[in-house]
């Protein structure tokens, strides 16, 4: 395009250069500042810290938990999605809403209440003790809390994208002779796989930063069930502020990369979908004449 | 249309308020167990203070764990006074040049008012017949203990057992780092602080044995039921001191260095000493420390200046990054 | 939602998804939220309600909503500005931005406080400078306003990116191309399109910014009865020994957050009641 680009709509300029600025102060110049702080310590010192064993094994439990987290997530989350959206039962208005409380519960009660069930004692804890099912205070329980503090993501990146399922496409499948099972792999799934795949993306970063809810509960033992933000918590309490800068840069950089990379996933996986229609929704636009 | 419309108008005019009606305040950086004592503790001193200057001392706390609160104040808190459980965070403090590099020697007893200790509490009855740090390293038994490297409270156990360990005969460092290990190993979880460990061993029920402040022990009476467990006293145990300080920069920039000083120094008072005594500490004071003889039965105890050189010196040795406590884990 | 048979699922996998979905909510979300309040009221209602009473638990409460109404304005403007951007224009680093305005969510509670002391710390970058100005931020009620900025931004935005992306962009060029100002075009076309979504996208940020623990918890300074959201108002109570108090306050920000949550589904419920009740009305024009 030689010619300037000519925008319709006014504002361009205002919002988008209100928009960096705002992000250049409150994310960009943060984040930047803790970034050239830890580059005080050169990158072979930074690298020592990172890869020390017990950074390896709070990477390995953190990294470990959020990944299970998350998934675990993706599969519940998705029947949640579908249940809120297409079936009809008493309270679900109150359960729809329910699935935000995550978010809104601060992390330290939502740690403290889940150790109080899941220990020996607890509602849940006397039952799966008994049965050889440790939660509190072990890898598991860390999994637990995560799972609580994540389940939002999926569930409502997944429930618009559900709504937005034109019926017709579904009908003029069956109609097609396709089975309830290959209407839903074939069709439903992948229009929905990229929302899934962007809630599970949300759920896992989140989780990775977890802390106040997964200390509660997590035992805290070095190389067994230690978290990367209690190490660095563990360096702050040493005055070691610069070592705990590091331990945050090379955590920030892994979810970073980790994000754009699924973004880019999502992207490619948007665009992948968009040029190999399923048989049935080709065949149903040609028989109905819809765009 | 804004909820707790009144709650806030109050908050707004009270701050206001209290900023007119006080002539000065100070604020109290302490670490978190420390709440009750200076609950009770500053209304004694208002009351003093108003008696003997006519002026109305507003006083404020900030509590949080003790290397968490220095840090805060070497990062711009604003606290009149440090009031901490350990040492090395004062001399911190004493490195950033936020207070005198001579602070110990600005108070008496090394500028600790009072003293506590660090003994087990057992299931009632002792069933496992735990005596002494020997009886925690042996196999089967569960120590439940706050994080041994993040928190005071936690270090002093560690330090505790190391130097029962060293007192042993044939003792000497490496034993002492092989005791500890085996009794770190015992613990099925480090606590996320003083009060998590003991719900964890009260409430949820876990573990043989909580390590921790003589003080703590009539707390959890208190809230759980003097029939729910025992103190044992072990042989040798840490003398816990509670060292305070000024911290010059804010009191030179706000000009309560006066008042500040008399807030420390009425900690050794009669009143001072006896708050102490009933908050469950151990008073320097010796005819106190008589009077409340049932509380405080006779214990040996070893200070960290004795057996380690020093509070810094024990903390960069065993809970800086490389040090004992991380060797314990990394070899495994 | 179509009733024919053929895109219905059986009945015994309706049943079982239905199931497996209530029965992991009611273990990982009802339970929990059951349990607050039993714990809350353990002792009786009288003591629950004298733990209410307590001045310093008040004093958190007005913090709490003070902050976040007090970002409430800044992340409305972001959010609003951001989706204009994004969603009705085309320009190369696009995907960057989204991942940027991402990011928090990214970002651990304990680092972003970190990152705040770094800057505004006595020791940090701009410390001295502030100290010598007098000005306070950091362990002052102005470092918690930033650092639940940091924290809450995106909601509103992610909010209104997917929405105004999906209502395009013909009505405000149509707007313009009869003449209206870019103002007089925002005020009456854009904003009445985006308000259920903009009120959406409040209610989630709001929720976020009463119930943020960590990166609060590190710029705070603790002071009680000034610097203590409910919150961290929690974590002291709970370390006092204090369980009654601490859930206590506990229940009431999950009260705050149902009630939350509550506004929320009547927005919801107005936003498809609108859809239905244009869509019925314009559906005969519509053939584009």
């Amino acid at each position: 395009m030689a010619t300037k680009t000519h925008r319709v709509l006014p504002g361009f300029g205002l919002a988008l250069g209100y928009t960096l600025v705002y992000l250049s102060l409150l994310i960009l110049l943060p984040l930047g500042g803790m970034v050239l702080k830890a580059s005080e310590l050169g990158f072979g010192q930074i690298m020592d810290i990172a890869l020390s064993e017990r950074s390896l094994a709070a990477f390995r439990v953190t990294f470990g938990a959020s990944l299970l987290a998350a998934t675990v997530n993706a599969f519940f989350g998705l029947v949640v999605a579908w249940i809120l959206v297409r079936y009809p039962f008493p309270g679900k208005r109150f359960v729809d809403a329910l699935v935000d409380l995550p978010f809104a519960l601060p992390t330290a009660v939502a740690g403290i209440t889940l150790s109080t069930l899941y220990a020996g004692n607890g509602w849940l804890g006397s039952y799966l003790e008994p049965l050889g099912i440790k939660i509190a205070y072990t890898p598991s329980g860390i999994v637990v809390a995560l799972i609580f503090i994540t389940l939002p993501f999926v569930v409502r990146t997944l429930q618009p994208v559900i709504e937005d399922i034109e019926s017709d496409v579904e009908e003029a499948a069956a109609s097609l002779g396709a089975s309830r099972w290959q209407t839903f792999s074939r069709v439903i799934f992948p229009a929905i796989a990229p929302a899934l795949l962007t809630g599970f993306a949300m759920a896992f970063s989140r989780a990775v930063g977890e802390y106040g809810s997964v200390i509660f509960i997590a035992g805290n033992l070095p190389l067994i069930s230690e978290i990367t933000p209690l190490l660095i918590i563990s360096k702050l309490e040493q005055y070691d502020v610069l070592g705990a800068t590091a331990l945050a840069v090379v955590m920030l950089a892994i979810s970073f990369l980790l994000l754009l990379g699924i973004n880019f996933l999502q992207w490619w996986a948007a665009n992948r979908y968009k040029n190999e229609e399923p048989l049935e929704a080709a065949a149903s636009r040609a028989v109905g004449g819809q765009p | 249309m804004i909820p707790f419309r009144r709650p806030l108008s109050a908050l707004l005019l009270a701050l206001v308020a209290s900023a007119a009606l006080a002539d000065a305040s100070l604020l109290n950086a302490s670490y978190d167990v420390a709440r009750d004592v200076f609950k009770d503790y500053n209304p004694l001193f208002q009351k003093y203070w108003k008696q003997k200057t006519g002026e109305n001392l507003e006083l404020k706390q900030s509590h949080g764990g003790s290397s968490k609160q220095v840090r805060a104040v070497a990062d711009g808190l604003e606290a009149d006074v440090v009031t901490m459980n350990q040492a090395n965070d004062i001399e911190f403090l004493a490195e950033k040049g936020l207070v005198a590099k001579d602070w110990a020697k600005k108070f008496p007893n090394n500028a600790s008012p009072y003293t506590s200790a660090m003994l087990f509490i057992v299931r009632k009855g002792n069933p496992k017949a735990l005596k002494d740090w020997g009886d925690l390293a042996a196999p089967g038994i569960q120590v439940i203990v706050p994080h041994p490297k993040n928190t005071g409270n936690g270090r002093n156990t560690y330090l505790s057992a190391w130097a029962w360990a060293l007192k042993q005969p044939g003792g000497n460092d490496k034993t002492a780092q092989a005791f500890v290990g085996k009794l770190l190993k015992n613990a099925p979880l480090f606590a996320a602080g003083g009060r998590d460990a003991t719900t964890t061993f009260m409430q949820r029920q876990m573990g043989d044995v909580l390590v921790t402040f003589e003080s703590e022990a009539e707390l959890i009476a208190r809230e759980f039921g003097k029939g729910g467990f025992e103190v044992i006293y072990p042989s040798l145990t840490l003398q816990t001191e509670f060292p305070v300080a000024i911290v010059d920069k804010v009191v030179d920039k706000k000009g309560t260095r006066h008042q500040a000083q008399a807030y420390l120094d009425y900690l050794w008072s009669k009143e001072g000493q006896e708050n102490a005594a009933q908050n469950y500490l151990r008073p320097r004071d010796a005819a106190l420390l008589k009077k409340y003889g049932e509380q405080f039965p006779a214990v040996k105890t070893f200070t960290v200046d004795e057996v380690f050189g020093g509070a810094s010196k024990a903390f960069a040795t065993h809970f800086k990054d490389g040090g004992s406590f991380d060797q314990i884990y990394v070899q495994k | 939602m179509s009733t024919n048979i053929a895109t219905r699922e059986a009945t015994w996998v309706r049943r079982s998804l239905l199931a497996i979905g209530l029965a992991f909510l009611f273990f990982f979300l009802g339970l929990p939220l059951f349990a607050v309040f039993a714990e809350a009221l353990a002792q009786g209602v009288p003591v629950y309600l004298e733990a209410l009473k307590e001045p310093e638990t008040r004093s958190a409460i007005g913090l709490t909503i003070g902050i976040a109404l007090a970002v409430l304005p800044f992340n409305i403007a972001f959010g609003v500005a951001a989706a204009w951007a994004i969603a009705k224009f085309d320009f190369r680093g696009k995907s960057l931005l989204i991942t940027l305005i991402d990011l928090p969510f990214a970002v651990s509670p304990v680092v972003a406080g970190l990152v705040f002391i770094l800057l505004f710390g006595a020791q940090g970058t701009f410390g001295p400078w502030l100290s010598a100005h007098d000005i306070r931020i950091i362990f002052a009620i102005p470092g918690m306003i930033i650092a639940t900025l940091f924290i809450t931004f995106p909601f509103i935005a992610r909010e209104l990116i997917p929405l105004m992306q999906a209502q395009g962009k013909e009505e405000e060029e149509a707007a313009v191309s009869l003449g209206a100002s870019g103002w007089q075009m925002f005020w009456r076309v854009t904003l009445p399109n985006i308000k259920w979504g903009l009120l959406y996208g409040v209610i989630l940020s709001n929720a976020r910014a009463m119930g943020e623990f960590g990166a609060v918890s590190v710029v705070s300074g603790h002071i009680r009865g000034e610097t203590n959201t409910l919150p961290l108002h929690v974590e002291i109570l709970y370390n006092e020994y204090n369980a009654i108090g601490a859930f206590a306050a506990a229940s009431i920000l999950a009260l705050l957050a149902l009630v939350t949550l509550f506004a929320k589904t009547i927005v919801e419920w107005r936003m498809k009641k609108e859809t239905e009740m244009l869509a019925t009305v314009l559906a005969p024009e519509k053939t584009s």
